[in-house]
């Protein structure tokens, strides 16, 4: 028997794969797939004080192995998600984390206070990285000051888990992800998208609405196991990889390079069983291995 | 909804552009589906393409436990699709979405342009199933581009538009004379510009209308908030999950 657990700060995870936000819904919409139990922890869609439309359509385009999306953070706000969806997710024996975002510092502390008082919501995942949003969101991402002041704002207003997710769109993400360890977050997610477009040379328009998007799946993979790499060694707080995800393998990389934890986003859309596939993966990896347990794999890269 | 995988049992060129697939489950039966509904595909061999393609149901064959797709190429996904051989293997996520009803009253037409054909041919060999008087009304650029009209034909009346009249009545779908006939209900299938021009005529006319929508997608799960339209009583929803038919009176068209 190979021990799949992990840790992030305070948080117990049964295995150290999750879903992403925005990519697996509320998990509902994969029960007929998967066992959802099985997961490590579900990180459910972006959620905001307030109830949000997002942008218009066309919201995606197909790229070379991936895809970009604008969706724009399109969700029914906070207290539906209280009244309606946790009731419905709250007995699943998995991490229910909560991606929160918002347009200013106390949107997304009004989020975190009325998801504080509900004990089965694991931890919550401070979007500071969405790029599709006209205020806020990746704004508060691509500055150390900026990410600072969310996190330490969040901080004072939530005692539970607080991971902050981090854009790859800047010049150096060690710093940022240094400032909002200084801030107080007790872990660290990355990445969210990469900012890309694409053009219907056809028609000479964009392929979305917004012009740009976030571009997502295998395709960023190798720019993320980086960006993961140089974080690891640059806090001590856990590191949630993510980006490109899409088999036990990939995940593995991620470990090694030092994340805690990883998600599964866009490989979701494509094989609605990947995530559990991963699990088992990395069950024969750390037998064919004869390794005890998962966390020997962290930051297990040898150079 | 299920993930399964089916083997080509047949590949149907039916011209450079157009194939037609038939699939038949690796084991067991297919799960019931309704007309309308449509499968996400697993494109195999494609270089750079890595999302699913979201295909309509065209046609259940219960008797031989064979699924038809009806594909046009686009693009590299739907050419890898259609270069797949007798024997491989696709992997479907099915059924999804909803379909058209089937439960109205009086006369009805099933109209469709271009490879927008596809999930009338189900519809409306169900509809006569059911004991309805069913009208086809099928639209292409020329006779050429006209698909799978004896298939039609089997299971209704087929009236045809050509933008170049080499075959039927010459013009689109929405200057056909069979329109002035009695309609009580439009089931609508093609390109957006076709379908906001029968929706546009439907409601001059007080025709109950449905259209199926093609928005691009890429879970098909309701998961990605990717295909979303406008309604007019609910905001932006999932193309794929409410759709992809819906009733005129919900879009903002």
């Amino acid at each position: 028997m190979v021990d799949l657990s992990v840790e992030i700060g305070k948080l117990k995870l049964k295995n150290p794969i999750m879903t992403a936000s925005g990519t697996f819904g509320y998990g509902e919409e994969f029960a007929d797939f998967i066992d959802l139990n099985r997961l490590g922890g579900i990180i459910v869609k972006g959620t905001t004080l307030h109830h949000r439309e997002g942008n218009p359509y066309p919201r995606m385009a197909e790229t070379p192995s991936g895809m970009l999306n604008a969706v724009g953070l399109q969700n029914k706000g906070v207290d539906y998600f209280i009244e309606h969806i946790y009731p419905r997710i709250k007995d699943l024996d998995t991490r229910v984390i909560v991606n929160v975002s918002g347009s200013c510092i106390d949107d997304y502390v009004a989020v975190c206070e009325k998801l504080s008082p509900l004990d089965k919501v694991a931890a919550v995942e401070i979007n500071i990285s969405c790029p599709n949003v006209k205020q806020g969101g990746m704004g508060f991402g691509t500055t150390c000051s900026g990410a600072e002041s969310v996190t330490s704002a969040v901080r004072k207003a939530y005692d539970g888990t607080m991971i902050v997710k981090l854009t790859p769109n800047v010049t150096d993400i060690t710093e940022i992800a240094r400032a909002v360890e200084a801030a107080g977050a007790d872990a660290v997610s990355l990445t969210n998208t990469f900012l890309g477009m694409a053009i219907d040379v056809e028609k000479r328009k964009p392929m979305l609405s917004t012009i740009t998007g976030g571009l997502s799946g295998p395709c960023i993979r190798p720019i993320a196991v980086r960006m993961v790499w140089q974080v690891a060694n640059a806090v001590k707080v856990p590191v949630v990889g993510l980006g490109g995800i899409a088999s036990g393998r990939d995940a593995i990389e991620f470990l090694l390079a030092g994340a805690t934890a990883v998600q599964i986003g866009t490989a979701n859309f494509v094989d609605p069983q990947v995530s559990v596939k991963a699990i088992d993966d990395i069950e024969d990896y750390l037998k064919r291995h004869q390794i005890a347990s998962v966390r020997e794999l962290i930051g297990g890269m040898e150079v | 909804m299920t993930e399964m995988d089916f083997i080509v049992s047949e590949n149907l060129s039916i011209s450079p552009l157009y194939g037609l697939l038939k699939l038949t489950p690796q084991s067991g039966t297919m799960p019931d589906t309704y007309p309308g509904q449509f499968v996400q595909v697993e494109v195999p061999h494609s270089k750079t393409t890595f999302l699913r393609r979201p295909i309509s149901i065209c046609y259940v064959d219960e008797e031989r436990n064979q699924l038809w797709l009806l594909i046009r190429k686009a693009g590299e996904g739907t050419a890898s699709l259609l270069a797949t051989r007798v024997g491989e293997t696709l992997n479907l996520v099915m059924p999804l979405g909803n379909g058209f009803s089937c439960s109205f009253a009086g006369e009805m037409i099933l109209i469709g342009g271009g490879v927008g054909v596809a999930p009338l041919l189900q519809l409306g060999k169900v509809l006569s199933k059911l004991g309805k008087k069913v009208r086809f009304l099928l639209g292409a650029r020329s006779a050429s581009d006209l698909l799978l009209l004896d298939e039609f034909k089997r299971w209704g009346e087929v009236y045809i538009s050509t933008e170049d009249g080499s075959e039927g009545e010459k013009g689109f779908v929405t200057q056909h004379s069979i329109l002035n006939s009695p309609i009580d209900h439009i089931a609508c299938c093609g390109p957006q510009p076709m379908m906001k021009a029968v929706a546009a005529i439907a409601k001059s006319k007080g025709i109950d209308c449905e259209v199926s929508l093609e928005n691009m997608m890429a879970c098909g799960l309701g998961a990605c908030l990717c295909c979303v339209e406008d309604t007019a009583d609910s905001g932006h929803v999932c193309v794929c999950k409410e759709g992809p038919v819906f009733n005129i009176n919900r879009l903002k068209w």
